[in-house]
């Protein structure tokens, strides 16, 4: 992690990289989706995502004095901040949409908070993403039900994915110590305390779909820290290459 | 620069960015989609304010690029467009002639909500743009452009693009 960053630029860096990460991930599905349908609404939401990581970036860039840019394709891996969760593999369809599902309610939670923020660029970033992300979890909702509950073997590989990226989730609900002048500030909010109220709802989708939440300890993740599961290694090394390649290129 | 010019200026602006029409659904223009929140003049420059309808819009760079080439040919002064979130966009922007314009072009305009509980929005009914039948069924949440959902027409059988609420 970069010594010189401050809290905020820490926060934004975290949330604009959660956005990037996830969002070159469902890039990835586009020609591989399951039906052409799928295909378009995973690289919709891709797109959406990319869109608000940009946002992100740009406020992060002017404190920084850097551009959206060099943030995105030339930090290391160290210094990318997102959670273990999004740059876990895309895995089959059911993967995808346990992973979107998860991101999807905290990012919810977080969104609605941060409308309310102290930061007036902030709340605005939120108030304009958390009409995407509303869709994004109806979608994603919709897709664990209809999979969970649906044939035979859909609801196997919904259950596999839910069981191996529950111990993810744990981390997305952790508040970082770098942070604490910002809660206090109201700059963002206590981000533990956003997790009891969706559970509850989390919940309540998971036995409509017919599906076990499976009770298992969280993962001791350290994305927001900068350590990362071998995964992001190899995300950054394609979504970088052409600046590492062709330094300063432009389109 | 005295005032009379400013007026004259911004009414030669709004009139050329109605001619700028969204890259993806051309029938409408960026003025009918309620995408310019402001135009200001100032010693020969000339600031638009523009409201991007989905953060990752891929007809965004297009639309900015217009806008200059547009205003640039037009007036021959510098042309800055600023893009503003707040407040965010909304499809509540969109003009009456532009929601005329998207129905004849075949794309049912946005319908307003139903319902929303908790995370389950449901649209108010949507009618067929073809044939104006109530009886229509989503068949997917997303389409081809980030604004739009894929619906299909029980009546005439017809599929169809909606343009979401937003």
């Amino acid at each position: 992690m970069d010594e010189q960053w401050q809290p905020l630029d820490h926060f934004l860096l975290m949330r604009g990289d959660d956005c990037l990460i996830l969002g070159h991930r469902l890039s990835e599905w586009c020609g591989h989706g399951p039906i052409l349908e799928q295909d378009m609404a995973l690289t919709n939401i891709s797109l959406d995502l990319i869109g608000q990581a940009r946002l992100y970036y740009q406020l992060a860039g002017e404190r920084l004095g850097r551009s959206e840019d060099q943030l995105a394709y030339l930090r290391n891996e160290r210094n990318y901040l997102n959670a273990w969760l999004v740059e876990q593999p895309n895995g089959d369809f059911a993967h995808t949409i346990v992973r979107q599902f998860f991101f999807d309610w905290y990012e919810n939670a977080l969104l609605e908070a941060l409308e309310r923020s102290k930061n007036d660029r902030l709340a605005a970033i939120a108030a304009k993403s958390l009409k995407e992300a509303r869709y994004h979890r109806q979608y994603s909702c919709e897709w664990v039900i209809r999979l969970g509950d649906g044939t035979e073997e859909s609801h196997r590989r919904m259950q596999a994915a839910l069981d191996r990226l529950t111990p993810y989730v744990g981390e997305l609900y952790q508040n970082h110590a770098f942070h604490a002048s910002l809660i206090d500030d109201q700059v963002i909010p206590d981000i533990a305390g956003l997790w009891s109220p969706i559970e509850q709802q989390m919940v309540e989708v998971i036995r409509e779909s017919t599906l076990t939440f499976p009770v298992m300890p969280s993962l001791p993740a350290r994305g927001r820290e900068g350590i990362h599961t071998e995964h992001l290694g190899f995300v950054l090394t394609e979504l970088q290459y052409m600046q590492r390649a062709y330094p300063g290129s432009t389109w | 620069m005295n005032k009379t010019s400013i007026g004259n200026d911004e009414k030669v602006i709004w009139q050329q960015l109605a001619t700028i029409p969204d890259p993806e659904i051309p029938v409408v223009s960026i003025v009918d989609l309620g995408m310019i929140r402001g135009i200001t003049v100032d010693n020969g420059q000339v600031i638009v304010q523009l409201a991007p309808t989905y953060n990752g819009c891929p007809a965004l760079e297009v639309i900015r690029m217009q806008i200059r080439a547009v205003l640039e040919q037009a007036l021959r002064k510098n042309v800055e467009v600023q893009l503003i979130i707040d407040p965010p966009w909304t499809t509540d922007w969109i003009s009456k002639e532009g929601l005329h314009k998207l129905k004849e072009y075949g794309i049912a305009p946005p319908a307003g909500r139903k319902s929303t509980t908790g995370w389950r929005d449901e649209a108010a009914n949507v009618s067929c743009p073809h044939c104006g039948s109530d009886s229509t069924e989503l068949i997917s949440q997303f389409g081809s452009t980030p604004c739009k959902a894929l619906y299909r027409c029980t009546e005439c059988l017809e599929p169809f693009d909606y343009f979401k609420c937003h």
